[in-house]
């Protein structure tokens, strides 16, 4: 899944240096403490969809856009992750506070900022407006999230606030999106006051004297905090009970592959009928030929059989946005605690991991909000062991093709869910361990701190679920109609060339048959054919490639050609062969983007090799293993 | 004066001193861990740590080792405490279905 994580595309425009003007302001920052609403308020001012979730530290870099409907067009926004003062403690407020200050490369320094305060927590939120107004550039206060301030009870006077921090001051809703009108105005004002002389606050770097003022400005403001959400309480006096939420956690997650395989599958299977006869119908129109060979047997079939797997893909993804949306998975990281801990790492290392279920490239730039440089290097190291959705396709064209449909408990637990969630379970061990003696070795340190804010629950929109899947859903098929095209139609050409007199050779005498029976020898212990060595090395690039290839080396193969790509697997390839394949791919690190995501964020190539030749070796072993066990008592 | 680590759930004390090292002392801090300000133990881990406090209105978890370089006072009982009286716990149906 190499797209999900791209920046958002945009170079800023070039500006003389100097000192601006009202009107000419040009670049805009988003500041606030975490989980307070900036990318929600980001999203809304520049019709762009950044990421938001509901737990802190889910921008952990900046992203720029331009913002629309404000009567300019050479408005600049930049959304930061959150900070709670200016003084870093993480890598991810280190990203704040340098582009802030104008340190970091590739993004201006703003014009001005907007400050966003989440209003439900005024006071403390207020801590962070006294150092940021002192930094002397033109500032507008937003207290984001007012509509449920005052469906609680909340209130505050913003026009007194605005005279105690010489800065405008508006409410707003960043989710209904009320008062956004007030900062076109700010940005539009023409007046001289804008350059007013930085707010001269005597507490300046000592928290003690910051809370004492802001406690001061929010009694003098009228402010009154709403009632806490009694929901949230109650909520988390089940999800965090000793028996009850362990156990709460462990059917919801089993439900889910249930769901995955009662419901996906067979919405699979008939999507692969439709788009099959569509294929051979569609391709009627072509010459018979190698064109239409090309089109049906090359492009076609291989990526339709990846693309027949969006169903259980956004499923999954459904599943994960629950999880994030309503708050759930800062309470899972304080469950895991006890666990991380026992490996040397901290609860906060369990959300990124967490999130690697989706894809390992964001979970890797998640974790920038731990603070242990030495913690943070092992979660970037494991990260991949996650079972990310990219192995998806390949574990159900196995599962569906090898594991027999028997059922226990009535019905209700099938063995296709147990080997699922066998292989989720192997990758997830695989982390841990590695973790423990990286951490009890070379990333050796002491303990750091848990520290965690826990957000209060709130009920995902329908509006912000459908938005991510249909967001994951266009990555999906991007990538099934550019990197696995490319790659399939490239197979095919493979597959039927050198040309004799006119006619394709057999397949096993094409160049992509002599390659795969020259690698045959390596991959024979783990009871592979040369069609799956032929995948490995295509699947290099991403792992879902691994299923458009075997779609296309099946199609191109007359022998099985007639025959559904799950039939004609389980023809050609042993029992032994097709379960070593998954732990295979439970363990190797086939995908170019989460390398590159390794290579920048820990600055080196050391690291990124050393994890792919270990996640190598260990798929090479387990593989080798796995098909010897399974040959001998199932074979 | 007791740690904070000695409260049990539901119990609520007035923050007096913090003895961290000075890094993790700022941060709490400006999370809310301030002298003066009362802090409310509200839930622990299913495993027992780490806990869950609440203070100025939001909610922030700690380890034990945390929590027992934090002092406070035990307090008496104020109007702010009448208004935030403990939940009893309720049947899970209606409340996972909230969460999920």
């Amino acid at each position: 899944m190499s797209e999900c994580c791209e920046p958002v595309a945009f170079v800023p425009p070039v500006r003389q240096p100097g000192a601006k003007t009202a009107g000419e302001l040009h670049t805009i920052a988003l500041i606030g403490p975490p989980n307070s609403g900036k990318s929600t308020l980001f999203n809304r001012l520049t019709g762009l969809r950044q990421k938001v979730a509901n737990y802190p530290g889910v921008t952990v870099e900046q992203r720029m856009g331009r913002m629309s409907g404000v009567g300019r067009d050479d408005l600049v926004l930049i959304d930061l992750p959150g900070i709670y003062s200016l003084d870093p403690y993480s890598e991810d407020a280190r990203v704040s506070i340098d582009v802030l200050e104008g340190h970091m490369p590739g993004t201006p320094k703003p014009d001005a900022v907007l400050l966003v305060l989440d209003s439900l927590h005024l006071t403390r939120q207020l801590m962070l407006a006294a150092p940021v107004l002192a930094l002397g550039l033109p500032t507008m206060v937003l207290l984001n999230m007012s509509d449920l301030m005052d469906a609680r009870g909340g209130a505050i006077d913003p026009l007194k606030l605005a005279r105690e921090l010489g800065a405008p001051v508006a409410l707003v809703s960043a989710t209904k999106g009320t008062g956004i009108e007030s900062v076109q105005m700010f940005l539009n004002r023409n007046d001289s006051k804008l350059d007013t002389p930085p707010l001269m606050l005597p507490v300046l770097g000592n928290a003690m004297s910051t809370h004492r003022w802001a406690a001061q400005v929010s009694t003098r403001t009228g402010y009154r905090a709403p009632l806490s959400a009694k929901m949230t309480r109650r909520v988390d006096a089940v999800l965090l009970h000793p028996i009850l939420g362990p156990l709460l956690f462990l059917v919801v997650v089993f439900a889910v592959f249930q769901v995955v395989f009662s419901v996906g599958l067979p919405v699979s299977n008939g999507l692969q009928d439709i788009l099959a006869h569509f294929g051979k119908w569609a391709t009627g129109f072509l010459p018979a030929g190698w064109i239409r060979s090309l089109v049906l047997d090359g492009g076609w079939n291989g990526v339709t059989s990846v693309l027949v797997f969006l169903p259980q893909i956004l499923l999954l993804f459904l599943f994960i946005g629950i999880l994030e949306d309503t708050g759930y998975l800062a309470r899972a990281a304080l469950i895991a605690d006890r666990v991380m801990r026992s490996i040397g790492l901290n609860g906060k290392a369990f959300i990124p991991l967490l999130s690697a279920y989706a894809c390992a490239v964001p979970a890797i730039m998640a974790t920038r909000t731990i603070e242990n440089k030495r913690d943070r290097l092992a979660t970037i190291l494991v990260t991949p062991f996650m079972t990310c959705s990219a192995r998806l396709p390949v574990y159900l064209l196995f599962i569906a093709a090898f594991v027999p449909n028997v059922a226990f408990v009535g019905g209700l637990i099938s063995l296709k869910t147990l080997v699922m969630l066998g292989l989720y379970t192997i990758g997830f061990l695989a982390a841990l361990v590695t973790a423990r003696v990286l951490k009890s070795s070379i990333l050796k340190s002491s303990e750091t701190p848990f520290i965690l804010e826990l957000p209060q629950y709130r009920m995902p929109t329908l509006r912000s679920l459908g938005l991510r899947l249909y967001d994951r859903g266009g990555v999906f098929m991007k990538q099934a109609g550019t990197v696995i095209l490319c790659v399939t139609l490239g197979l095919w050409v493979l597959a039927n060339v050198p040309v004799h007199a006119g006619h394709p050779p057999e397949l096993g005498e094409s160049v992509i048959g002599r390659l795969g029976h020259f690698i045959e020898p390596a991959i024979a212990p783990l009871g592979f054919n040369w069609k799956i060595g032929i995948g490995l090395l295509t699947s290099v690039m991403a792992r879902e490639v691994m299923v458009g290839t075997m779609g296309t080396l099946y199609g191109a193969d007359p022998e099985t050609q007639s025959l559904s790509l799950q039939t004609a697997l389980h023809h050609d390839l042993p029992l032994g062969g097709a379960i070593a394949l998954m732990v295979f791919f439970a363990f190797a690190l086939q995908c170019t983007s989460t390398i590159a995501v390794v290579r920048r964020e820990t600055n080196s190539w050391k690291w990124p090799a050393v994890q792919f030749v270990y996640m190598l070796a260990l798929a090479y072993g387990a593989a080798f293993v796995t098909n010897l066990v399974v040959t001998a008592l199932w074979g | 004066m007791r740690v904070l680590s000695s409260l049990v759930v539901g119990e609520s004390g007035v923050l007096v001193a913090l003895d961290l090292p000075p890094g993790v002392q700022n941060h709490l801090m400006y999370m809310g861990f301030v002298p003066d300000a009362r802090v409310r133990v509200l839930h622990k881990a299913p495993a027992g740590d780490p806990t869950v406090y609440s203070v100025d209105g939001i909610e922030i978890a700690l380890r034990h080792e945390t929590s027992r370089a934090i002092w406070v006072a035990a307090k008496s009982i104020t109007k702010e405490d009448l208004l935030d009286v403990p939940e009893p716990a309720e049947p899970a149906e209606e409340l996972t279905e909230a969460a999920l």
